[in-house]
């Protein structure tokens, strides 16, 4: 239990996608003016981080590792060299049934989140989070926790940014910072910020 | 699109630059940015997707039917990026370590699918390789810049040559740690932006609410 905890706390402030590993910057300097749109993205990328990563460590535990397809009577194949295309197979598809549930039977949810969910698919945290998984080598339950913390670390970035935001819009910036110079700073001091996390241990 | 060859090419590399003004491809200018040597393999590596999938695209945009195109691009920029991965592991496997999960996340690049999807499905393989190719140059002189900054700042060395003679090696220079870790690339892009903001002053992005003199509130 205490594992999965340090592993958790970890993935959310420690090894925060957005602002230690930059991941998912496009979306996350694009969405982050109102705090509105932020929660809404920022809950889209927690569901789908959850659901794709422990689906992508399945696939490549089961089918694409060095080994792995023994079970059909291939022990030699290694398919690890077909991973990226499969992840970001699973991740789109994963986002394409998620788009269509949530129409189905959550249209005021599906209303909120919009054109967020399609983008889903190009965010590199989301394609990221699957690639570090796969890197450390982290099994099912692992990787689990792992996709959600990342997730709602990437989310509570994004959140966090957002407010900034909102109350930057009333002060007097230059004018060459105007926009995207400033919040880059902006994301610069709050990376700073989270790193008076690291070395934290549960 | 009635615009010259060499307009194709300049354009994105300061006017419209992918990164400072689209606001695409960040994560990895950001990422691989601590030293010049994995930088410039990055840049090299993107530039190669970015141009050879364009083409692809172009060539084959009129058998295309677009309710399904996008997942054709997402297809041909993957296939290529394993290309790419594979190349770099067979060649340069250190390279590859230090650049980790993010020659994997050209996939994802905004660049990539952004170019694909807003030049080279809709016009002739020419152009395409042309435009492309600006953007990848456009995307790779940001990212060797800020790479140098950092490297020269935070260690003292280019490309792994010491040119600052470092402090605790009998030199005068005190490295700048924060250079290398993740807040510096932050300042170093957003002062970036500044500069060359100041210099194309028709970049600057207007404020969305402007403090009013007038005594007298309103609403935002």
């Amino acid at each position: 239990m205490e594992h999965y905890l340090s592993l958790l706390f970890k993935a959310v402030f420690v090894e925060n996608l957005a602002l230690a590993f930059f991941l998912g910057m496009c979306t996350f300097l694009a969405v982050s003016k109102r705090i509105e749109t932020a929660l809404g993205l920022g809950v889209a990328v927690i569901v789908v981080q959850t659901i794709t990563v422990p689906v992508n460590s399945l696939i490549h535990q089961y089918l694409l590792q060095e080994g792995a397809l023994a079970w059909a009577g291939l022990p030699e194949l290694d398919l690890s060299f077909l991973g990226l295309i499969t992840y970001i197979g699973v991740i789109a598809a994963m986002v394409q049934i998620l788009e269509m549930s949530l129409d189905r039977y959550f249209p005021a949810l599906y209303q909120a989140l919009g054109i967020f969910l399609p983008l889903i698919t190009v965010n590199c945290a989301i394609l990221g989070g699957s690639l570090f998984m796969v890197e450390r080598g982290y099994n099912l339950p692992e990787s689990t926790v792992y996709g959600f913390g990342s997730g709602l670390g990437w989310a509570l970035a994004l959140v966090l940014l957002a407010g900034i935001r909102e109350k930057l819009k009333y002060s007097d910036v230059p004018d060459g910072l105007q926009g995207l110079g400033i919040t880059f700073i902006t994301t610069g001091l709050m990376a700073m910020a989270f790193m008076s996390f690291s070395g934290i241990q549960l | 699109m009635e615009k010259t060859p060499g307009r194709l090419v300049l354009e994105p590399i300061v006017d419209n630059n992918p990164i400072t003004l689209q606001i695409l491809g960040i994560c990895s200018a950001l990422a691989v940015t601590t030293k010049l040597a994995p930088a410039i393999t990055m840049s090299i590596a993107l530039t190669a997707v970015i141009v050879s999938a364009s083409v692809l695209i172009s060539l084959i945009r009129q058998h295309m039917p677009s309710s399904i195109r996008i997942i054709i691009q997402m297809t041909i920029i993957a296939s290529l990026v394993i290309i790419v991965d594979e190349v770099l592991k067979a060649f340069a496997y250190e390279l590859s370590k230090q650049l980790s999960v993010f020659v994997g996340l050209i996939i994802t690049n905004c660049i990539v699918l952004g170019r694909a999807e807003a030049f080279a499905s809709k016009n002739p393989p020419w152009p395409t390789f042309l435009d492309a190719l600006g953007h990848g140059i456009g995307y790779s002189v940001i990212l060797i810049s800020v790479a140098a900054i950092r490297e020269l700042l935070g260690s003292g060395s280019l490309l792994g040559a010491q040119v600052l003679p470092l402090v605790k090696e009998g030199g005068w220079y005190e490295p700048n740690g924060l250079m290398l870790l993740a807040p510096g690339a932050f300042f170093i892009i957003g002062l970036m932006i500044w500069a060359i903001r100041t210099w194309k002053p028709a970049q600057v992005e207007k404020p969305e609410y402007r403090i009013n003199i007038v005594h007298r509130t309103e609403g935002s």
